[in-house]
């Protein structure tokens, strides 16, 4: 389905015109921090509705790439190439909502160069639409890398203590994998002669080739998703990023792993990723064990639930490698309703850090004795977390485990056994924060989540619900492109002489 | 109809959490109570229309969740189990609901508490009418959660908090295995509707199945998976030690959740399962083995508990054990039928005690008792009642079913049916002396309470005893008016196809053939507990302090519960602790960090620090650099040129 209109390059650029917008902001006082907020708000507000656009025209029936856009750019060979399929769209609108979100979330806890943050923020929502939107590798690569520089000085500049630190190693383990990536890029060019995505999905790479250039993509993916035992940067980088960058990082950044080993690694290279399945399996399963027992010994908010954040995206991998359509659908649900979610815990964090300026486990305890709203939203994401039926993460959970049932009964049990230790972790994290009496008399005065906050809660709050009681609204969009994804593997893998290891279901 | 009495309950659930703080706690209450009343009205409607006029059906509300060859509905499927568990569930919640008007009146947080017990409610109703596994599971989580929340209600007490988790980690661990099997029968039948999986289960019988690298019979797999969920909701033996924690709720939780409906689910998904569990004889052993080891283990701590919630509680896990022995031997209806009974009088005896702590000022302490039979005579009365027939006095509903099980046990005539047999009886045994010990503690002889105490003892409000009416009188009628139904003659036209036994299976029958003997041995068991609680209670009160000096290894092991939370303790808690601390710090820390990140920017450091020290800034040492390196180079030239010559 076409528009006339260039739909997805007005979303991808519509932030960035509201940047050039606050640029342009004279002084540096209170007025102009407000005016910069103001725009922003209103500017990822309108790219959210514009966004929907796209959703509401989106084409069910088709697995092709929608709402195609071409120029060409870069002498030819590399082209400004858009397009979304039902894998893709639904990050989109993940990042559009979340936007908003974020900027209210910021509205009084950034006081320093609020211009130049929100600035960072717009920027860093074009980048990120960019990912999920571009058809052209390098634009992708791009788009990709790009993101990172804003995030970079979103923890550097408004971070908490040692963001140097955190933000060097964000920066660090990223660029290692980007490198390669990088090369494989180059090596894909040369040998298929274009860097169309679409082009691509249907090029055969030789079966050798496939190996390195797996690998060298799975290096920077597994980073950002990021698997265990590459995900050391993810805690530090949660614990002094600003609220808002949390949410983006959680619900957002960390996605974009999953995404392209959707969009790269398994239609690209179906008989590598067939032969590394075992491989991710096992990073998947160690990461939801080892990681969820961590996260029962933090003692800071953030980092506990950052660790939880590495064991749920566990399931992402696991269920995404089982090559099947529950598996797969499993895993891109598990992530969008993550990206729900944990931004909606660290938000909680952001909500009690704003008043007593600690994430310190022991700094509180008692708040359902002060803050109802604040503990009854708190519950219903913990119970998202711990994967509770009806919420909404307990679907891509089930999934995921399903699926990996078929493949590997080791696999699924071991992994289930994440399903205990979550609620250990997250029902203990929950009571030592809300339960038990007030005592700390710097509690004594806390105030209940203000009328701002509550805007930005109880959509999170809504959603959770919803996507746990009808999740065919996201099931339904993915379901033709996963189908097409599987049958195109299915049948690289036996022309490459593999017979299929499993039927798709 | 089906969907008026499942969603009214959430309606009411939502209506005082979210409208409670404008309209009231009393308003919350008349809400809550009035729409569950009219669910209990409509349930056993239903009831009767299911059981006797041959109606039910299937109610398809929404899809839920549908993947590639995966669809699963929200649906509400009625048949004559699932209208038994509707007349149980609403009924004793729904008077549950009114005795809480009474019992929480001093709360300040009842609208909290009415929705939470409504959301229960809900969830549960959610869970009997479930039409497939994954509507099942939300009923099982549901109402886990909804026992985490009452458990935990007053959150400002530590003792709650750690119960309510304890009760939903462990029950998770139940649903670890729930899951597992879930995913078995999706693999196996490839879906996992209730009716074609049944269906199928006949062809796969013998069928084996990989499993953690050993070839398992598939069913059997399949059923024991789902029977670790069952043991872990129903408190069976090794999972059961969060029940007894559970009693930090208020008591009408207790008797609602913790007594009557949500602890035994797992009764009635063995019962939904039974056209699968026929199918596996080693499942039906295992579930008879656990049955009875539990019957017989929480009756031996029942016997020395302090704590009358404590006792009924250890009450309430041997019952349950009761339960599934008859499940196990393939007497399905009969384990339905206790479930039935024992929803009344152990409600009823929640509920007293209940009442009793409420008279005590929040005493519930038996050693502290005592005497209280003239000072609140109604609420004995009631006590008394629920005592008689949970100990199976003649014609008192417990008779009927407990009798039933021990019967069938024995007609099972197999070594696991013997095994069962035995611990039952022995258990009957000690049943009528722990219950007999806490009415003589209670209610007899000498006041042992402070006496600013026992002047402010008082009888309940009538909201609290109009319920204890009720259920009493159930309590007595129940087991005679249903057992035709149950165990007798109209067992086929009342159960049709919701219960499933194989061909082959002629328990209900064998059962009414049994000896003379085994037929009066509950009733000679449930005389001698009551005779044996007489002479150390009321005869001979020092012979307790005596025998628990005589035995007191024995006595202490009893005490402590067989040891269970210590040695769970030792070995999964702290160890889980010990481990995620040692991953952090030196997994994370140590491994991954230092010879990654944190390693490759102290070389780099290293590096840059040697280059920084050569740098002096005095030309000569650049000079002389340079010179050797002049010199390194001429001579390489020199050898590699050499070389090609």
């Amino acid at each position: 389905m076409t528009t006339d209109w260039p739909i997805l390059f007005a979303i991808t650029f519509l932030p960035l015109i509201g940047a050039v917008f606050i640029l342009f902001i004279p002084n540096d006082d209170e007025i102009a921090a407000q005016n910069a907020r103001r725009v922003a708000l209103w500017t990822t507000v309108i790219t959210f509705f514009v966004s929907l656009i796209i959703w509401i025209e989106f084409d069910y029936n088709t697995s092709a790439f929608q709402f195609v856009e071409e120029r060409s750019w870069l002498g030819g060979t590399i082209n400004y190439r858009m397009g979304v399929d039902g894998i893709s769209m639904p990050f989109i609108i993940l990042t559009t909502f979340l936007m908003p979100v974020c900027i209210l979330a910021s509205w009084q806890s950034i006081t320093t160069r609020v211009r130049e943050y929100m600035i960072a923020f717009l920027v860093l929502e074009t980048l990120m639409i960019g990912v999920f939107c571009a058809l052209d590798l390098v634009l992708f690569y791009l788009f990709f890398e790009g993101g990172l520089i804003p995030m970079f000085l979103i923890i550097g500049v408004w971070g908490g203590q040692r963001r140097v630190y955190a933000s060097f190693k964000f920066f660090l383990y990223t660029l290692l994998g980007s490198v390669l990536m990088l090369l494989a890029i180059m090596a894909m060019f040369w040998n298929a002669g274009t860097t169309d995505i679409t082009t691509l999905l249907t090029h055969k790479f030789p079966v050798e080739m496939q190996t390195w250039l797996w690998l060298a993509f799975f290096a920077s993916f597994a980073v950002k998703m990021p698997m265990w035992p590459v995900h050391t940067w993810l805690p530090d980088a949660h614990v002094e990023a600003p609220t808002a960058g949390s949410v983006i990082l959680a619900a957002i950044l960390l996605k974009m792993g999953g995404y392209g080993f959707l969009r790269f690694s398994i239609p690209m290279f179906p008989v590598a990723s067939a032969d590394f399945a075992n491989l991710v399996f096992l990073l998947s399963v160690v990461a939801i064990i080892y990681t969820s027992l961590v996260a029962l010994a933090q003692e800071d908010i953030k980092k506990l639930i950052a660790y939880s954040s590495v064991a749920h995206m566990g399931f992402v991998t696991m269920g995404i490698f089982t090559l099947t359509t529950q598996g797969v659908e499993g895993g891109i649900f598990q992530m969008l309703s993550h990206g729900i979610v944990s931004a909606a815990l660290f938000l909680c964090v952001g909500v009690i850090y704003d008043r007593m300026h600690t994430r310190n486990i022991d700094a509180y305890g008692g708040l359902v004795n002060r803050m109802p709203i604040y503990a009854f939203c708190f519950m219903v994401f913990t119970m998202a977390n711990v994967g509770l039926p009806g919420t909404s993460g307990f679907v891509g959970e089930f999934l995921a485990l399903l699926a990996a049932f078929k493949v590997n009964t080791w696999v699924a049990t071991l992994a289930t056994t994440g399903v205990i230790l979550s609620a250990a972790y997250a029902l203990w994290l929950y009571r030592r924060v809300i339960f038990g009496q007030l005592e700390k008399p710097n509690l004594a005065a806390i105030k209940d989540m203000n009328f701002r906050e509550v805007a930005f809660m109880a959509p999170l709050v809504v959603l959770t619900i919803l996507f746990g009681i009808y999740p065919s609204i996201l099931l339904d969009v993915m379901a033709v492109s996963v189908n097409n994804l599987l049958t195109n593997y299915q049948a690289a893998l036996a022309e490459a002489g593999q017979l299929p290891a499993l039927a798709a279901r | 109809m089906y969907s008026a009495i499942v969603f009214l309950p959430l309606i009411g659930c939502l209506i005082a959490g979210f409208f409670g703080r404008f309209i009231g706690a009393r308003g919350s209450e008349i809400v809550t109570c009035s729409l569950m009343v009219l669910a209990a009205i409509l349930s056993w409607v239903v009831l009767i229309d299911v059981g006797l006029n041959d109606g039910g059906g299937r109610v398809e509300i929404l899809r839920w969740i549908s993947s590639g060859d995966l669809d699963v509905s929200w649906s509400l499927r009625v048949d004559t189990l699932t209208a038994v568990m509707l007349v149980v569930v609403n009924t004793v919640s729904s008077l549950v609901h009114i005795y809480s008007i009474g019992y929480m009146h001093d709360d300040p947080h009842r609208q909290r508490f009415f929705a939470y017990l409504s959301l229960f409610t809900f969830s549960m109703l959610m869970l009997v009418t479930s039409d497939n596994f994954l509507q099942l599971f939300f009923g099982w989580e549901g109402v886990g959660l909804a026992s985490y929340l009452l458990i935990g209600f007053w959150y400002q007490k530590p003792s709650a908090n750690a119960a309510a988790i304890k009760a939903f980690v462990v029950n998770r661990i139940g649903d670890f295995g729930f899951a597992l099997g879930i995913f078995a029968v999706f693999f196996v039948f490839g879906t996992i509707d209730f009716d074609t999986v049944f269906a199928k289960a006949p062809e796969q019988v013998g069928k084996t199945i990989e499993f953690l690298g050993y070839q398992i019979d598939v069913i059997t797999l399949i059923c024991l998976l789902l029977f670790m969920g069952a043991m872990g909701k129903s408190a069976q033996f090794l999972l059961h030690t969060w029940l007894p924690d559970a009693m930090e709720g208020p008591t009408p939780v207790s008797a609602l959740i913790h007594a009557a409906t949500m602890v035994t689910a797992g009764v009635f998904m063995v019962a939904r399962l039974s056209p699968l569990f026929e199918f596996s004889p080693t499942a039906l052993i295992v579930v008879t083995a656990i049955g009875a080891t539990t019957a017989f283990f929480a009756a031996t701590v029942g016997l020395v508990q302090n704590d009358i919630k404590r006792v009924i509680a250890y009450s309430t896990c041997s019952q349950l054990g009761y339960m599934f022995v008859a499940l196990g031997v393939g007497a399905y209806s009969v384990g339905i039928f206790h479930l039935f009974t024992h929803a009344f009088f152990k409600a009823l005896l929640f509920l007293g005690s209940g009442s009793v702590i409420h008279a005590m000022s929040d005493e519930q302490d038996i050693r502290h008792m005592g005497g209280l039979r003239k000072l609140i005579p109604f609420t004995w009365a009631m006590m008394l009642i629920g005592t008689l027939a949970l100990t199976g006095f003649p014609f008192t509903a417990g008779f009927y079913s407990k009798d039933a099980i021990v019967e069938a046990a024995f007609a099972a005539h197999s070594g696991i049916g013997m095994y069962a047999f035995y611990a039952t009886v022995i258990a009957a045994f000690m049943t009528s002396f722990y219950s007999w010990r806490l009415m003589f503690l209670t209610f007899h002889g000498k006041s042992r309470a402070k006496q600013d105490v026992l002047d402010h003892v008082h009888e309940s409000p009538w909201v609290m005893l109009i319920p204890l009416v009720l259920l009493a009188v159930g309590s007595i009628v129940a087991g005679f008016l249903f057992k035709a139904y149950f165990v007798g003659d109209a067992y086929q036209s009342f159960w049709r196809t919701s219960l499933f036994t194989g061909t082959g299976n002629t328990i209900l029958e064998d059962l009414h053939h049994v000896p003379k003997l085994v037929v009066f041995m509950p009733t000679i068991m449930m005389v001698a507990g009551f005779l044996v609680a007489c002479l150390m209670y009321i005869w001979v009160p020092v012979l307790p302090l005596l025998m628990s000096r005589m035995f007191k290894p024995i006595y202490l092991f009893f005490l402590n519960k067989w040891y269970f939370d210590e040695l769970y303790d030792w070995v999964f808690v702290r160890p889980a602790k010990w481990l995620g601390r040692f991953l952090w710090k030196i997994g994370d820390g140590r491994i991954i960090d230092g010879l990654g990140p944190d390693g490759v920017t102290a070389r780099v450091i290293d590096v840059t620090n040697r280059v920084v020290r050569l740098q002096s800034g005095y030309v000569y040492h650049y000079a002389f650099a340079m010179l050797i390196g002049v010199a390194l180079l001429v001579t390489y030239f020199m050898f590699a040129t050499g070389g090609v010559q």
